[in-house]
């Protein structure tokens, strides 16, 4: 029904052991004690990926690898089922709000209760706040940790940055400027 | 051009790439789309920077490779503009990662916006050196992050602070110049800086021990009282999350009293009553208030004993365990498993609950709870709690057995009171999932029940009654037949009945259709099969009047086209037809293995039972269907380098068990013995001077000579590499009609030489003692494999014995290696030693060959080892 065994499986993928550690680096280095969020992602019931941002070093092969076997292991999950997945030692918190999975991969002993907060408190402010999901994920999370626990707080961070590319669009599209853009 | 008149193109574009039906339509469209921001880039054209940089990151997400847009990023964030600035970074945190040398290029424009005069801009400089900055950019930046930590702006103060998270991580020396700035955050009234500010802390704590001494004596007390403040504070509409005034500053100040209260018996007195406080008032019908919870437990479990609290604790976990919401069940479960090494009683208690979970429907609670369970097993509950999995395994499904049966059989074997409770309980696992059972189980089984000698006729007699009902279960068919083939008779005279057990009539015939229907229902496994030959010989001694049938089921065997089995059947059958006499002194019952030298030998075999499960890629020279032999495995792994290598596995005992040691040929690969195959491995056994059949055998010599010639023949080919049986060349030609077939294909050997390219040889080793080179043909028709003939020169002055070349090779790759021609290697280069491989690549054209080496040797009784790579091989192979 669901294919969690799928992870232990997959541990073989290219050498089988000393051969991997001697070709290739491992894909992921586990840091057991820090607490962070090593990535996050965004990805449709379609299993389409609408944002990542990834706070540990990933090469781009494994980012799409991290994304195929998330999406096949996450979009496959029944209803009511708990928020978490055990994914290649480490747990994948997420929560679906309309068609859009949220999904942020901690380590094995952080609090997951705590994460499901963080993903609604970012949705709360997508919601309430109508702008780019990067800059307000960068308003909310740096370095895998959160920074910003007032949702009001980050909308007015974000509105002032946007209302700075505002400005400056306009005074691209002012006259005067055209007008010394062409007489330089 | 107007650089902000360009939006809607991007829109257009992934409107474009969402169109699009297939995924070779998106490609192209990709593609396409690359194509045109390259050129942009070439062309330096700055009007279409800023949303060429927005397509590459949706091009990024999709998957494509982006790389040739970083130098991008950092002419965007070179520039003057905030909106330029803003996607350069954005593109920067998501095109790169600190490992990409580009990075560094950016660490002087990220120290110029760092001390820019916008806030906004040093916003965007903090937040990308905090996501993505590597050791050395930290050392690079770390001042100018510690200033920004002063500063009053809230918003900067925090974003450094996280930033300084990132670098302490990076380079831990750094810690001691962020300790003051971090205590500063401390005092902080603003939730944002003050929640980075904890989080700072907490992790300077984990970095560095002073900086714990530090903020343990000066701040346990201050945090105290920050946690009350914020517990006790009204209602705050911009941080109230479901009636909890900002739960992640509860969290993170309960997170750092943790690791200021751990192995501290003051400091941990000092929070007792808040925690008491939060442990009990604190809402637990949100998710926000479990997971201040979760963290008050948490932070109770790791500081110095209060009984009072873990009371406190273990009655949350209680409550969340017997929650109906899935998440809090789950976290439950994840504690109590962290709460068994403080206080494994409480947790037992909610033995029964546990046991509940492990059918629960959802995969990661079950997977959960199993492996709480398996922490809770111990000599007094094991017969229950190991019956209720048992007959949970019944019902799981498929995906849930393999993790099932591999917990129920550790738990059986660790715990088990007797010997009779340890059998039945392993037959009913073998019975109802018999396929996930792994080898070293088995066999440890097998190793119980020869040493159980008042249980034999009763193992039996319930393996018969087992196979009938679930003979669709190979691994208890196998465990069958073996039991058959040595009590046999017990089976069919019911000889040590027990009390309990209920009479059975078995007659010859019925044990020997066992083992008749194994060999017919598992025809393509090889080791099975075997299993039923060694089975059905050992019956003939049992069973004097069925010997007939007995003679003719091993004789259908006599024609198969694997070496192995054609190998025992003919043996078998000639024991069976001219040796009647030593008959009876051969079949005896095996000699019963010693228990504790197999779990001795088996615990040292442990890691490598993993790493041969994750696929085995040496195709042993003589080695059988599943050729998990020790000396493959050693290889394998680095780790267990100076283990001896025929003790580091037990993973041979089966193989000792069924009179054959399919893995000597690789240990001793060189020797004569080993050109002769197992063959006489097994007639030294059983203890026969000369082999009987010679005639009937060089015939088959004869049948596979061709492979030492030339391995060109395309039937013949798929047939030896099944078995890969390294055979004397030899042009004696038997009666046997598959040879008019060779005679038939000698010709084309001829052409082989002067057909085909010509590989250049390589020196694909050396070292002071020890040279090794290859030189490499291809099979006509078949690009995909070479024949490597490799030549070990010694280069020192003494002559090496018991010469041992090894190879491993990555999974697309499968190689065979043909024994060496000696293995004495005579000293200063008089005389070499030869061997052959054939390397198969799967990935021909796209992967070029690589192997690993191991070579061993004695010098002056003295043993030798060395180890290498070779990644030279000549490009096309």
């Amino acid at each position: 029904m669901i294919p969690i065994s799928r992870n232990n499986k997959n541990s073989g993928h290219l050498f089988p052991l000393i051969q991997r550690q001697i070709l290739s680096p491992p894909l992921i280095i586990i840091i057991p004690s820090s607490k962070m969020i090593h990535f996050v992602l965004l990805i449709s019931r379609q299993g389409k990926v609408r944002l990542t941002k990834w706070y540990s070093p990933y090469s781009q092969k494994e980012r799409s690898k991290v994304i195929r076997e998330l999406s096949s292991l996450i979009l496959t999950r029944a209803p009511r089922l708990c928020n978490f997945v055990e994914w290649r030692g480490f747990k994948v918190v997420y929560k679906r709000y309309a068609s859009l999975y949220f999904c942020m991969c901690i380590n094995q002993d952080d609090n997951e209760l705590e994460v499901l907060e963080i993903i609604h408190h970012y949705v709360e402010i997508l919601d309430r706040y109508f702008g780019s999901a990067y800059f307000i994920l960068d308003e909310i999370l740096i370095a895998g940790e959160l920074q910003e626990s007032s949702k009001k707080t980050v909308a007015r961070l974000v509105a002032a940055q946007d209302s700075l590319v505002e400005a400056a669009k306009e005074q691209a599209n002012s006259v005067s400027f055209i007008i010394s853009q062409a007489t330089k | 051009m107007n650089p902000f008149s360009s939006g809607t193109r991007l829109r257009d574009m992934i409107r474009s790439i969402r169109g699009c039906k297939t995924a070779a339509e998106e490609r192209a469209v990709v593609r396409k789309e690359c194509a045109s921001i390259r050129a942009a880039i070439s062309d330096n054209d700055n009007d279409y920077r800023h949303r060429n940089m927005a397509k590459l990151m949706f091009i990024h997400m999709l998957g494509y490779p982006t790389h040739f847009g970083q130098m991008e990023c950092l002419k965007l964030i070179a520039a003057p503009g905030f909106p330029e600035k803003r996607i350069g970074y954005l593109g920067l945190m998501l095109l790169l990662d600190e490992r990409q040398e580009v990075l560094m290029l950016v660490t002087n424009s990220l120290k110029q916006d760092l001390n820019h005069t916008n806030q906004y801009i040093v916003g965007l400089a903090l937040c990308a050196l905090g996501n993505i900055c590597s050791a050395e950019m930290a050392r690079d930046l770390a001042p100018e992050v510690e200033r920004l930590l002063q500063l009053r702006d809230p918003n900067i103060r925090k974003k450094a602070a996280l930033c300084s998270i990132r670098i302490i991580k990076k380079v831990p020396d750094l810690a001691e110049n962020f300790v003051n700035p971090a205590a500063s955050l401390l005092k902080e009234k603003h939730h944002g800086v003050l929640l980075t500010g904890i989080q700072l802390c907490t992790d300077l704590c984990e970095v560095s021990t002073e900086a714990l001494e530090f903020f343990r004596k000066k701040y346990t007390e201050g945090l105290v009282k920050v946690l009350k403040d914020v517990v006790n504070s009204p209602y705050a509409p911009e941080y109230d999350i479901s009636g909890i005034a900002d739960p992640f500053l509860h969290i993170r100040l309960l997170r750092i009293l943790r690791v200021l209260g751990h192995g501290d018996t003051d400091a941990s007195d000092c929070m007792n009553d808040i925690l008491a406080q939060v442990a009990t008032k604190t809402e637990s019908n949100k998710n926000a208030g479990n997971a201040i919870l979760y963290e008050c437990v948490e932070t109770i479990m790791s500081i110095e004993d209060s009984s009072g609290l873990r009371v406190l604790a273990i009655n949350i976990l209680g409550r969340f365990l017997s929650n109906r919401d899935n998440n809090i069940r789950y976290v439950a479960l994840n504690m109590l498993m962290r709460a068994i090494t403080v206080d494994s009683q409480a947790v037992q208690r909610h033995r029964a609950t546990i046991l509940e979970c492990v059918k629960d429907l959802d995969a990661s609670i079950r997977k959960k709870a199993l492996e709480l369970v398996y922490l809770l097993v111990n000599e007094n509950n094991v017969t229950s709690l190991s019956k209720e999995l048992i007959d949970y395994l019944e019902v799981t499904d498929q995906e849930f057995k393999g993790d099932l049966t591999e917990k129920i059989c550790s738990i059986v074997e660790k715990f088990s009171p007797e010997k009779i409770w340890y059998i039945d309980q392993m037959l009913k696992v073998l019975s109802l999932a018999g396929n996930y059972v792994k080898d070293e189980v088995w066999h440890a089984l097998i190793v119980v029940i020869s040493n159980a000698s008042n249980l034999h006729g009763y193992t039996v007699r319930l393996l018969y009654r087992a196979v009938q009902l679930s003979g669709e279960q190979e691994i208890l068919v196998r465990v069958a037949v073996w039991c058959i083939g040595e009590y046999g008779e017990m089976l069919v005279n019911s000889i040590g009945m027990l009390e309990k057990e209920e009479p059975i009539t078995v007659t010859e015939c019925d044990a020997i259709d066992v083992i008749e229907s194994a060999c017919k229902q598992y025809s393509t496994d090889l080791a099975t099969r075997a299993m039923c030959l060694v089975a059905l010989l050992k019956l003939s001694c049992r069973f004097p009047s069925s010997s007939q049938r007995i003679q003719d089921i091993i004789a259908q065997n006599k024609g198969s086209l694997l070496l192995e089995l054609q190998q025992r059947s003919i043996e078998f059958d000639s024991i069976l037809q001219k040796h009647q006499n030593i008959r009876s002194a051969l079949c005896e019952r095996m000699p019963v293995l010693d228990e504790s030298t197999y779990v001795g030998r088996r615990a040292g075999s442990l890691p490598a039972a993993v790493s041969t499960s994750q696929g085995a890629v040496l195709d042993l020279s003589n080695g059988v269907g599943k050729p998990s032999a020790a000396p493959l495995v050693d290889l394998l792994d680095l780790s267990s380098d100076d283990t001896p290598v025929p003790n580091s596995s037990g993973n041979d005992f089966l193989h000792d068990l069924l009179g054959v040691d399919l893995s000597i040929a690789s240990t001793e690969t060189g020797t004569n013995q080993a050109q002769k195959s197992g063959a006489d491995v097994l007639m030294d056994l059983l203890s026969i001077g000369t082999l009987p059949s010679q005639s009937s055998l060089s015939s088959f010599d004869g049948l596979f000579s061709s492979r030492d010639n030339s391995a060109s023949v395309g039937g013949l080919e798929n047939l030896s590499s099944n078995t890969t049986l390294p055979v004397q060349a030899s042009t004696e030609s038997g009666g046997f009609p598959m040879m008019d077939l060779l005679d038939a294909l000698s010709p084309s050997e001829q052409n082989r030489e002067d057909s085909g390219p010509t590989y250049p040889s390589v020196v694909a080793y050396e070292s002071s003692s020890l040279r090794i080179t290859f030189n490499f043909s291809k099979q006509p028709g078949n690009v995909r494999t070479t024949l490597v003939e490799a030549n070990f020169v010694n280069k020192s002055s003494n002559a090496y014995t018991d010469f041992i070349f090894q190879a491993a090779v990555p999974k697309f790759l499968q190689l065979h290696l043909d024994p060496a021609s000696n293995n004495v290697l005579p000293a200063s280069g008089n005389g070499l030693i030869t061997q052959k491989l054939r390397v198969v690549n799967s990935q021909h054209g796209k992967k070029s060959l690589v192997m690993r080496i191991r070579i061993a040797y004695k010098l002056n009784d003295k043993d030798v080892k060395e180890e290498g790579q070779i990644s030279n091989f000549p490009p096309g192979l």
